[in-house]
């Protein structure tokens, strides 16, 4: 019997669309999602009290829970705070790890340390959060202090576009930077909520 | 009508004490011009490039990073007044230099194997050296022979080591680890730093400290380098 009573994946807002897909494409009703603002990847030391809080708010009103996050620069500090929670994440760094998958991500970061990785999350709010939260549209002389040391930018495309590729093309050239397209669909973290699905988790009530 | 009044007010006018405010201001808007202009006037004024340095640049960046670590400032801002800081520092550094004051210490900094990021490395090394530091920058991406090389070439007392990256922070302890294969440790400070570290992870490292940013960098560099002169000093 695996948690088909109610499940919640606390998750970071970057990959609420992609949850919401995964949930409807495998027919998951029972998993709720609930997100924490993506922007707090700017202050990752932020985020491992923001999900013990959201697991503590909800901890009696599901049966499971999960938590769709990487370690996001938060240095192993999440992991601490799921340890003491006793509740799971997704393995992995980064999100674009996670949706690469382990092996392609380590080879392609051996392959060219300077690599730039866009998700669709980020490619959609690539004006918002690289070129405006970066100062980069208002003070262009800072690209060469973030870009100058890339070289190339892989997109890692969760669902397959001729457009999105485009506008990923696009942003690469933008920051100066090489182009790569990957279609890597959901990775790991697909396999991951199709395991909390099944009940592999280690929080139940 | 504030860029009107920005665009009127002539640095020369003002007495010292409401232009080292000015200074401090225009730092934390990263208005580099203005900053040259200012050092300048001071400099022309007889402050000593010392002087300068620590009570324009070096405390207007330390402002800039009080509000940085308060999340009221974000990169990008904290980015332009480094920019601004370096135009003050280029025009300082030849007359420090000039007065041969010897550094308070040596410091060999550089980003880790597999990292390209050196924003908060470049930070720390600007404010080290606006600390009264020599600082050898060995750049990005290094692996543990280039630190081996750095610190056999120049003999520093510190050692810096940063990464952003999770994936790379991990290399900081095959650094460190090489170093007491090597007998080594001992011989220098270690200080580790990088937006996803703390001071647990400094400790696991076997680093001598974390610092979480640059202003708390020049503080332990300065408190350590005294507590190890001090020791050597009752030996």
């Amino acid at each position: 019997m695996g948690c088909v009573a109610s499940t919640l994946i606390i998750a970071c807002g970057a990959l609420a669309r992609e949850i919401v897909a995964l949930r409807s494409i495998n027919d998951w009703p029972h998993m709720d999602v609930q997100c924490l603002p993506a922007d707090l990847h700017n202050r990752p030391e932020k985020i491992p009290a923001a999900v013990r809080e959201k697991i503590r708010e909800n901890r009696s009103r599901y049966a499971c829970i999960f938590v769709a996050y990487a370690d996001c620069g938060t240095g192993g500090l999440l992991d601490t705070v799921l340890l003491d929670e006793g509740v799971e994440r997704i393995p992995g760094a980064h999100c674009y790890e996670f949706f690469a998958g382990s092996s392609v991500f380590d080879a392609l970061a051996d392959a060219e340390p300077g690599t730039f990785y866009l998700t669709d999350f980020l490619l959609r709010h690539f004006d918002r959060l690289i070129l405006r939260g970066l100062g980069i549209d208002r003070h262009p002389e800072l690209l060469a202090q973030y870009f100058g040391n890339y070289r190339k930018l892989v997109y890692l495309a969760q669902v397959e576009s001729v457009v999105k590729v485009g506008s990923a093309q696009l942003a690469a050239q933008r920051l100066g930077l090489e182009f790569e397209s990957r279609v890597t669909g959901y990775g790991e973290l697909q396999s991951s909520l199709h395991r909390v699905h099944l009940g592999g988790v280690s929080w139940r009530n | 009508m504030a860029d009107e009044f920005d665009d009127e007010l002539d640095l020369n006018t003002l007495n010292d004490d409401d232009l080292i405010d000015q200074v401090h201001d225009d730092l934390y808007n990263g208005m580099k011009d203005e900053i040259v202009e200012a050092t300048n006037i001071l400099l022309g004024r007889g402050w000593a490039a010392e002087r300068v340095l620590n009570e324009a640049l070096v405390e207007g960046m330390r402002i800039v990073g009080v509000d940085f670590r308060d999340g009221i400032l974000f990169v990008p801002e904290v980015l332009l007044a480094a920019n601004a800081m370096k135009g003050g520092m280029e025009i300082l550094r030849p007359l420090l230099a000039e007065k041969g004051v010897a550094p308070i210490g040596k410091m060999v900094i550089g980003t880790v194997k597999g990292d390209i990021h050196d924003i908060g490395k470049n930070l720390v090394a600007m404010m080290m050296e606006g600390a009264g530091f020599e600082v050898i920058d060995i750049g990005i991406n290094n692996p543990v022979e280039k630190y081996l090389a750095a610190i056999e070439e120049h003999r520093p007392d510190i050692l810096g080591l940063s990464a952003l990256l999770t994936t790379t922070m991990p290399y900081m302890k095959v650094v460190v680890d090489t170093l007491k294969e090597k007998g080594l440790r001992d011989d220098y400070i270690v200080l580790v730093g990088g937006a996803p570290l703390n001071e647990e992870f400094g400790r696991a490292v076997g680093a001598d400290a974390y610092c979480r940013d640059a202003g708390v960098a020049v503080e332990t560099a300065k408190s350590l380098i005294a507590a190890r002169r001090n020791t050597r000093a009752a030996i």
